[in-house]
């Protein structure tokens, strides 16, 4: 995997009925490594992200988001939303085997597959139950199990951790950096200090219509970083300041 | 008293207290017997003639039972038509609205002279009472999917009937059985009107019969005889329904 593809973007722009979410955006993704969106709420990250997985069929678009290679991204982007969509009526792995269902019938190698993975994500034994049962944590292993089962290069991730507390989010964080280790990763966060423990490097966007900063915030070390970093303290006023916080003080 | 048991013994003491009520009624009015028997006069006229109730108690049931299936496969399948075909949409909208803004009782009667005197004409009419209930129902709720999981679904490469099959119809299913129990407890009006209009069997004909004969005792026999009928048949569709469907829809 450590040859996973990084994201070209030029000229993205998107509206909704007229109205400008971004434009002009500009983003070269590297491949291999975890790259964070970051954002005030509402500021278009989401949309941005959307609009790299080809989800948005309501709003008018214009720009190019390849591969670097040059290929486009259509089956190569697996989605993590902000809520977990695990399907309610499924099994917890009928669920991390919703790819191979929807494909056509899922194979005995999907299936023991299905089994390795939630293993690895902690879910072992778990199998049979519904999603009903699980906790907000192991719902959302659950769906980073069902997103490793798809097994694409680029991982696009909408804020899933965002509704966890903050323990839960720390061990998860750790759990998908680990997992998706030599993958793509674009992760959209509103959080500064997420982005600087999880990122290779972080991109802020901000504006209306939103822009993005460039060049990129590239804290020192290696992610997973620890939070009690004393360099990542100055990063982090330094992005605050960057979303905008600067102007509200001032 | 354990919870269970408490389950068991609601719907004996609502009848006992229905009964109560019913004798109450008797009491106080003095109301005679050919206008408002009492509840022992009933059960003894039922039971005395049980031999003739059954047959009749039969037919009905068969009617409702005919109806409700075809009903819902009819319903079923034009929710799913109008649900995946825009231009289905378009068409059938209208009729299914036409389907409803015509009362039944209104069409009974070319029913009957269309289908017959038999059990088709009655099974038809079930049938046209269930059919609405169900299409918009389930039709509603193949709408209704969130749209997170669709995207999740296209981005994970499902085709159109995919989507449908994995994603669109299940989640439509609890919308679909709230369908089935508004038209299971109505299935009832259709077979016993179409009884009224014209045959020769059925427990509706039976009503008629008697109450041209002044048997009003015969008359509540053969309605307490429907309503075990309609209580049974709906608590079969909800229980099935409640073991088929065992997740809640998220809130």
């Amino acid at each position: 995997m450590s040859t996973a593809p990084g994201i070209i973007i030029r000229d993205a722009a998107m509206a909704y009925r007229g109205d400008a979410v971004f434009d002009g955006v500009n983003l070269d993704v590297p491949g291999g490594s975890w790259s964070c969106l970051l954002g005030a709420s509402g500021v278009g990250k989401s949309s941005l992200l959307r609009y790299m997985a080809g989800l948005d069929g309501r709003a008018d678009i214009s720009g190019t988001a390849v591969m670097d290679d040059g290929d486009g991204l259509e089956g190569k982007v697996a989605f993590m939303a902000q809520r977990d969509l695990l399907l309610p009526w499924l099994s917890v792995l009928d669920n991390v085997l919703l790819g191979p269902r929807l494909r056509g019938a899922p194979a005995q190698a999907d299936r023991d597959r299905a089994a390795v993975l939630l293993d690895q994500v902690g879910l072992a034994g778990r199998e049979a139950d519904l999603p009903d049962t699980l906790s907000g944590g192991m719902r959302q292993r659950a769906a980073l199990a069902r997103t490793l089962m798809e097994d694409r290069p680029i991982v696009l991730m909408d804020e899933p951790f965002s509704a966890l507390d903050a323990l839960t989010r720390h061990r998860i964080q750790a759990l998908a950096a680990e997992l998706l280790e030599g993958r793509t990763v674009l992760l959209v966060t509103h959080d500064p200090l997420e982005a600087l423990r999880l990122g290779h490097r972080t991109f802020v966007m901000a504006g209306s219509p939103a822009r993005l900063d460039d060049p990129p915030l590239i804290p020192p070390g290696q992610p997973v970083r620890a939070v009690d970093d004393p360099a990542l303290a100055g990063l982090h006023a330094d992005l605050l300041s960057k979303l905008g916080l600067g102007r509200v003080a001032a | 008293m354990t919870l269970n048991a408490m389950n068991l013994a609601r719907p004996v003491i609502i009848a006992l207290g229905l009964l109560a009520f019913w004798q109450g009624i008797v009491v106080v009015s003095e109301a005679p017997p050919y206008i408002l028997p009492p509840p022992l006069a009933v059960l003894e006229t039922l039971i005395e003639r049980i031999g003739e109730l059954l047959p009749h108690a039969g037919i009905t049931a068969l009617e409702i039972l005919l109806g409700l299936g075809l009903g819902t496969l009819l319903g079923g399948a034009s929710a799913l038509l109008i649900a995946s075909f825009r231009p289905a949409r378009r068409w059938l909208m209208p009729v299914l609205v036409v389907s409803q803004a015509l009362p039944v009782f209104a069409l009974a009667p070319i029913l009957t002279l269309w289908l017959g005197y038999g059990l088709a004409s009655k099974v038809a009419m079930a049938t046209l009472i269930i059919y609405f209930p169900v299409t918009s129902a389930f039709y509603d709720g193949l709408r209704r999917v969130p749209q997170g999981w669709l995207e999740l679904a296209q981005n994970m490469g499902g085709s159109r009937t995919a989507i449908l099959r994995q994603i669109r119809i299940p989640a439509a299913m609890p919308a679909f059985g709230s369908g089935l129990r508004v038209a299971t407890a109505v299935a009832p009006i259709g077979a016993v009107v179409g009884e009224w209009v014209g045959s020769s069997h059925g427990l509706g004909y039976l009503m008629l019969h008697a109450n041209a004969r002044l048997q009003i005792d015969m008359m509540f026999a053969a309605l307490l005889v429907l309503a075990v009928i309609s209580l049974t048949v709906f608590y079969l569709v909800d229980w099935t329904l409640k073991r088929a469907i065992r997740w809640r829809p998220e809130g």
